[in-house]
């Protein structure tokens, strides 16, 4: 078995209403960031995990993201499994 | 880049080829892309009540205080004295929920919300009504979960307690769970506004969040069935801001009470289109709208869209010209958008431009329920499934090999056990106002400049519906008054939400015309006449339709704070009475689902005089500071009903000791759901007084027991501690969502 670390970053779905990215939003223009134009919020996982392989990780994390951490219904997920 | 209308693309929207036809009549041509998406939402089943109306319009309307009739404005009103008025609504959000349930519930309470507060009035509190699927199922606790975390979020920052409802687990509701979810406000009754526009001349506003691409056809999504295509469809879904909701709230009760608003209109399904030309048909005027004044959320979004968009916490705004200033003032101190949109015109044409050129131009009145919007009359069949369960059982029943353990079972299952586990997520208190919080038989809040107090219940039992829908439609009346009376209340009125399968299949057409016609009749006798409410169609899987489930909101007024009763015992030696008759029914029974796995035999029979009858000699009874306590027989019986009375106190249990049983058999005597009973608790001589009142108005009352002990015994066949009663009743939920065991 292979050590494995994966980084996981969840998003909201294009189009999907972020209530909280917009009130983020809100806050930077009352601080002076007058330049700040959008705000969209996220998650972010690291995960550790032993695996046979990397395609086997890969596997593995897809089905971590589809099944628990996203919800395919308004979010998005993307990641990157390396070797430790 | 205009898309063009081809028959597929009218299919796609779910109009028919008839239908169609009747477009290009209004229209006296071919509708483009836009208009066609209007029609399409406007005339669909959601909007359109276009199977539901004929039979609608049968229910009780009438009533001595009542401000707003059904379907006249965003939601019931009912005054209550002083210049005092309640309005309330129900309303579904099923689809939305199965698809995604945190979000598809929350929208469903900003929806309701925003009904209430668009008449003028304060919401002050919220019940829901819920129906899952088989509980070992991870599905269906995922969607349970979900759907109650998304009310209680959406309503505990928006600051309204929500105080009761129900839930029930049953197959049926396996892959198509329902949410239904109710609000009611206060408002004076000078302060009341209305949805309608007029007066040309008088700018339109928007105001709110600002348009997204959410819910684009939420209204014809929900007025198809769900199967694998609804999968496709789920970036439909509207998010929620509950807090933008509050400052809306707030911003438009300001503005109202200004005076300077004409007219009102929360944006549900449809948005735009369905908010703009209902306020101008109402109004019996035109309405000219300028897309480009629409605050966006997102780029490159086109008419079809804007017009079609469902982004949530939006009101249309008629405001009196010449006072656009002050209402925008009002907005933006609660920094919300506030845009002037369109103006109301004279001639009855709703022309929607963008850039400058008319992307679509319709005769409001042509769209909307009850005027231009089909209406059908649907085939109806008795259901053949009917011969097969729908025969009252009869007989006697053999009893269960263990009494104490056929009534562990039942208060362990999840449609009898407790419901903490729901409503210790919501905020039932804030505002302070509360009496009594869930776990009675309705809630009680109270209205503090008058006061009195608010009772409020939803009940509706689709296995009863299933098995004999005009009865079953009788009995979620019946029923619904009832709990009221029991905690002091008289019934004022009701709001309705009818959830069914396909209204296309003459046979769930039956089923929906049998329970109408049963909450007709029951209302009627009842004189609760019905304010309004929804209606909610093709709640069904591949697997068949849901359970024919209309659910019943009852609001009663409570005009003295002292006679507000509680369901549980009060003291050690209080009598308990049984008012009503058992008439040894077990069909439709929680007991014979449990136990046996078993859905059939009928479900009870309730005489509405008889009921009459039973309501009034326990509200005598509360009046004459008789009864300590009143709690309604339903699931699971009388054994049932004298365990939730042992557990249900919040000072703690107390025991009971029942001698006196009157079922034909033992097993409907502990069991049997009949109708039109409840059991009261009174002190030494009180029964005397109760009981030649029932033999004077033909009512039975007997004295079956006494409070007191730790144990809930009934005659020879039951004989429990509280302790183990308590363990079963209060943590069966909240093992099976926790995974405690």
């Amino acid at each position: 078995m292979k050590k494995f670390k994966a980084k996981i970053h969840i998003t909201l779905k294009p189009g999907v209403f972020d209530p909280q990215g917009k009130v983020i939003l809100s806050a930077l223009k009352t601080l002076g960031h007058k330049g700040a134009k959008g705000v969209r919020t996220g998650k972010y996982f690291e995960i550790e995990l032993e695996a046979e392989d990397k395609s086997s990780a890969k596997q593995e994390v897809e089905q971590i993201c589809h099944d628990l951490l996203a919800n395919p219904v308004i979010e998005d997920y993307s990641h990157r499994v390396s070797e430790v | 880049m205009e898309i063009k209308v081809t028959p597929e693309l009218v299919a796609q929207h779910g109009l028919t080829p008839e239908e169609y036809e009747r477009i290009k009549e209004i229209l006296g041509r071919e509708p483009n892309f836009t208009e066609l998406g209007i029609f399409s939402v406007m005339w669909s089943e959601h909007c359109s009540y276009k199977s539901s109306l004929p039979w609608l319009k049968s229910l009780p309307r009438e009533g001595e205080n009542l401000l707003a009739k059904a379907g006249e404005e965003n939601a019931g009103a009912v005054e209550i004295g002083d210049g005092w008025v309640v309005v309330f609504k129900m309303e579904s959000h099923n689809h939305p929920s199965a698809v995604e349930p945190y979000q598809g519930a929350a929208t469903g309470v900003g929806g309701i919300m925003r009904d209430i507060f668009a008449m003028g009035a304060r919401p002050i509190a919220s019940l829901n009504s819920l129906r899952f699927g088989n509980l070992e199922s991870p599905q269906t606790r995922y969607l349970f979960d979900g759907v109650v975390r998304g009310i209680a979020d959406y309503g505990n920052c928006f600051g309204v307690p929500n105080v009761g409802g129900e839930v029930y687990f049953e197959d049926t509701y396996q892959e198509n769970p329902l949410v239904n979810v109710m609000a009611l406000g206060v408002a004076k009754r000078g302060y009341l506004a209305s949805a309608l526009a007029k007066g040309p001349g008088n700018p339109v506003f928007i105001v709110g969040s600002s348009t997204g691409r959410d819910g684009i056809h939420g209204a014809t999504f929900a007025s198809e069935e769900l199967n694998e295509k609804s999968q496709a469809r789920r970036p439909s879904v509207q998010i929620g801001d509950p807090f933008m909701e509050k400052l809306l709230l707030e911003a438009c009760l300001e503005a109202i009470r200004g005076g300077h608003i004409v007219g009102i209109q929360d944006m549900g399904a449809a948005g735009i289109t369905c908010s703009t030309s209902e306020m101008a048909a109402k109004g019996g005027c035109g309405m000219k709208i300028d897309l480009d004044k629409v605050p966006r959320r997102e780029e490159g979004m086109i008419p079809y869209e804007l017009m079609l968009s469902e982004s949530q916490e939006r009101m249309l705004l008629v405001v009196e010209r010449g006072y656009e200033e002050e209402v925008k003032a009002i907005f933006k101190k609660w920094e919300l958008n506030c845009e002037v949109i369109g103006q109301v015109v004279e001639e009855g044409w709703l022309k929607v431009r963008e850039g400058g050129e008319v992307v679509a131009s319709i005769p409001p009145h042509s769209l909307v329920v009850g005027e231009g919007a089909p209406v059908y009359k649907r085939k109806e069949k008795k259901p053949k499934y009917l011969d097969r369960v729908g025969k009252r059982l009869k007989g006697r029943f053999p009893p269960p090999a263990d009494f104490n353990q056929a009534l562990l079972k039942l208060l362990s299952s999840p449609t009898i056990s407790s419901k903490e586990w729901v409503y210790r997520q919501y905020d039932t208190m804030v505002r302070t106002n509360t009496l009594l919080p869930p776990g009675s038989d309705a809630a009680v809040i109270r209205i503090k400049k008058l006061n009195k107090g608010l009772a409020l219940t939803a009940d509706g039992n689709g296995r009863y519906c299933y098995l004999d829908p005009r009865m079953g439609g009788r009995i979620a009346v019946a029923e619904a008054a009832r709990n009221l009376i029991c905690s002091g209340a008289k019934p004022l009125a009701v709001t309705d939400c009818l959830n069914f399968g396909n209204p296309e299949d003459p046979e769930v057409f039956w089923t929906f015309a049998r329970c109408v016609e049963g909450i007709g009749e029951a209302c009627r006798a009842m004189q609760t006449p019905v304010t309004g409410g929804n209606v909610s169609f093709y709640n069904q899987s591949p697997q068949g339709s849901v359970y024919p489930t209309p659910v019943i909101g009852m609001v009663g007024l409570i005009d003295d704070l002292d006679k507000v009763t509680t369901q549980w015992f009060k003291e050690k030696g209080d009598l308990i009475l049984l008012l009503g008759e058992n008439r040894g029914e077990l069909g439709g029974s929680e007991y014979l689902r449990v136990i046996y796995g078993m859905v059939g035999g009928g479900c009870p029979v309730l005489d509405l005089d008889y009921e009459l009858r039973v309501q009034a000699l326990c509200r005598w009874g509360i009046a004459q500071g008789l009864v300590k306590s009143a709690h309604d027989l339903s699931e699971g019986g009388l054994a049932i009903a004298l365990a939730e009375a042992c557990l249900a106190s919040p000072e703690g249990r107390v025991g009971a000791w029942v001698d006196s049983l009157d079922g034909p058999d033992e097993v409907s005597s502990l069991f049997g759901e009949s109708q039109s009973r409840i059991i009261v608790t009174v002190e030494d001589e009180g029964w005397k007084r109760l009981k030649e009142k029932g033999d004077n108005s033909g009512v039975k009352v007997r004295v079956i027991g006494k409070v007191g002990g730790d144990k809930l015994k009934i005659g020879n066949l039951v004989d429990l501690d509280l302790g183990r009663l308590e363990d079963e009743y209060r943590f069966s939920l909240v093992r099976i969502m926790e995974g405690r065991s």
